[in-house]
């Protein structure tokens, strides 16, 4: 295909506090690869973030970057409406975003607006552009489906931890973008997060325990292990319908989807609703004192054994692993 | 307020996946059918605001004859009448093109969907519709009040929750937390005897391009055996996971 001037990748990286968030780079190397499927470049979208240059590294050529403190906060129709105003400035051919809780928000609201149709969760690059096809993940993990993009514009959401980070030696250069603003009747009142800790969307690695820990007063190791890993921290259903976790923590198919690279399953017995939200994790490890559970069946390694005893052991042999490896 | 809950016919979270047809199509056989659950939590929330605040509750589906079992079963929890679009939709655009068709010639003032169906997890129709609509859009939603035309609602987001303030008309994208898993109601005997006398609409649906098309579906690979680690050499689990599966 030859190069076409105007025509371009869009790409949307989030950040979060003027800090690109993993996903960003994670979707700016999913766009440098749908550029290359189209022989063009890679524009990134971005609101408030300081450090565009970072985005070189992931192969954006250029990037558009909407500095606005009315943009502070995260709205989805004011968002979508940088996105959309940036797509007709560069002739987007595709826009790509990640699968986070604000993404997502955003998505269906730049398809109307684009007249373009969306495919989300997809874990691949297009197996071919013409048709544009992409693979997604359909019935909470259990199944792939092929999707065939038919609009001139095409909407890739990427399922996080799919694509990861891939390296390119480029340099990108930063021009002010100056969107108009729609009016918005979503106002935020407050924000409830914890902003010291990894959440779920952003993290590698996921530590979760269920109902085998018998109450919240157990999790302090379960705390700990996540920490030395880096890791955040998830639970079951039932756990967090005891109140013993938040319920932002519940993952499966009805809780918070976990895409991680490693997956660690503490007194988890493994049902199929909770295994369908965690099934795109790359590597899972349980620990459970009933061999029989059916997580091992689910599991890439497994620990027959009491979480009460493993879980400590492990947190010290990790510490260990960390000293010596550093 | 008139409110319009989108109900989605989905397997059952139990069921198996298997597909037919060269695996173009999901294999409904031995499958039973529910509502969404994520459409559960808002028809639930819906109805709270019919028994609190005198809402009227209407339910909708897009899809073919099939999926009226579900929405009776809507009308025994006690929505007050269905409509059922009959149209098997290609993808979420065409759900959500018909949704606002429906919506606006009703004039509700409140849709309240799930933020995504379980079978194809497109999460698009709640905020496309919204957008159709030009009405207001919470998705992901776990609190909703109203007020008059004010609305509070809150919203997951990655690491916590937020809550805003917003108006009518309104479209919401539901989920676990906008009603206590408790309160999650199974139709009774009377439930379901009304249901059969109240009205379900069948339209003819309106729109038909489709801006994406399934082209098949593939299952996962099948997963080779677990490795099992003795529980007092875990030195063994830190070393597997540093060498052989790289994750740490
Ligand atoms: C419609 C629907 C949707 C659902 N959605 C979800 C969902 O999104 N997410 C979800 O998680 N669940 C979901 N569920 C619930 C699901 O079916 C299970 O009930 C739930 O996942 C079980 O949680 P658990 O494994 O923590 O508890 P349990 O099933 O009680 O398992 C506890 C496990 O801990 C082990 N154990 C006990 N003591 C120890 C110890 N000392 N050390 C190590 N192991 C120990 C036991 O052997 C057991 O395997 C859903 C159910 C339905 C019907």
């Amino acid at each position: 295909m030859t190069k076409q001037k105007n025509m371009s990748v869009l790409v949307y990286t989030e950040s979060e506090k003027g800090k690109f968030k993993k996903t960003a780079l994670e979707v700016a190397s999913y766009a440098k690869a749908v550029a290359n499927q189209l022989g063009t470049t890679v524009t990134a979208i971005s609101v408030n973030a300081n450090d565009t240059a970072e985005l070189g590294k992931y192969g954006v050529d250029k990037i558009l970057n909407v500095s606005d403190s009315s943009l502070e906060a995260f709205n989805a129709k004011s968002y979508a409406a940088v996105i959309v105003q940036a797509a007709k400035q560069v002739d987007a051919k595709a826009v790509i975003v990640s699968s986070s809780a604000d993404s997502k928000y955003l998505a269906p609201i730049l398809a109307v607006n684009l007249d373009a149709g969306y495919a989300s969760n997809v874990v691949e690059v297009p197996s071919t552009t013409s048709p544009f096809t992409v693979k997604r993940t359909a019935f909470t993990n259990k199944a792939f489906n092929l999707t065939t993009i038919n609009t001139p514009i095409k909407i890739v959401g990427v399922s996080n931890n799919s694509f990861g980070l891939v390296e390119a030696n480029g340099n990108a250069s930063t021009e002010d973008f100056s969107p108009v603003l729609p009016n918005t009747e979503v106002n935020i009142e407050s924000i409830d997060k914890a902003s010291d800790k990894v959440t779920i969307a952003d993290a590698e690695i996921v530590v979760s325990a269920g109902r085998g820990m018998k109450g919240p007063e157990n999790w302090g190791m379960i705390e700990e292990l996540a920490e030395v890993l880096g890791a955040a921290t998830a639970c079951s259903k039932p756990v967090s319908d005891l109140g013993w976790r938040p319920h932002a923590e519940h993952v499966g198919q009805t809780g918070k989807p976990v895409a991680s690279n490693l997956y660690i399953a503490i007194g988890i017995s493994g049902a199929i609703q909770h295994l369908a939200g965690i099934n795109a994790s790359k590597v899972k490890v349980v620990v459970n004192t009933d061999p029989e559970a059916p997580f091992f069946k689910a599991a890439d390694y497994g620990v027959v054994g009491d979480a009460f005893e493993v879980v400590p052991q492990l947190i010290e042999k990790l510490k260990a692993f960390k000293a010596s490896n550093t | 307020m008139k409110i319009l809950v989108c109900i989605s016919h989905v397997p059952d979270t139990t069921s198996k996946i298997n597909f037919t047809d060269n695996d173009s199509k999901f294999d409904t056989n031995g499958v039973q059918f529910v509502i969404n659950p994520n459409d559960e939590f808002g028809l639930t929330r819906a109805m709270w605001f019919k028994e609190k605040q005198g809402a009227s509750v209407d339910v909708i589906n897009v899809g073919g004859t099939d999926t009226e079992p579900t929405l009776r079963k809507a009308l025994a929890i006690g929505a007050d009448a269905a409509i059922r679009i009959n149209t098997e939709a290609k993808d979420g655009y065409q759900v959500a093109k018909e949704l606002a068709k429906v919506a606006k010639d009703g004039s509700y003032d409140l849709v309240i969907a799930g933020r995504e169906s379980i079978d194809y997890n497109g999460a698009m129709v709640p905020g496309m519709l919204a957008t159709l609509l030009d009405a207001n859009f919470v998705t992901n939603c776990i609190k909703l009040e109203i007020e008059g035309t004010k609305a509070t609602a809150s919203r997951e987001i990655d690491g916590g929750k937020e809550t805003v303030t917003t108006s009518l008309p309104l479209v919401v994208g539901g989920q676990k937390g906008l009603v206590n898993e408790s309160d999650l109601r199974i139709p009774n005997m009377r439930g379901i005897m009304m249901a059969r006398k109240k009205p379900l609409t069948v339209l003819e649906p309106t729109t038909t391009i489709n801006e994406t098309t399934s082209v098949k579906f593939e299952k996962p690979e099948p997963k080779g055996n677990v490795k099992l680690v003795d529980a007092d050499n875990l030195d063994e689990l830190v070393s597997l996971l540093h060498n052989e599966a790289k994750v740490i």
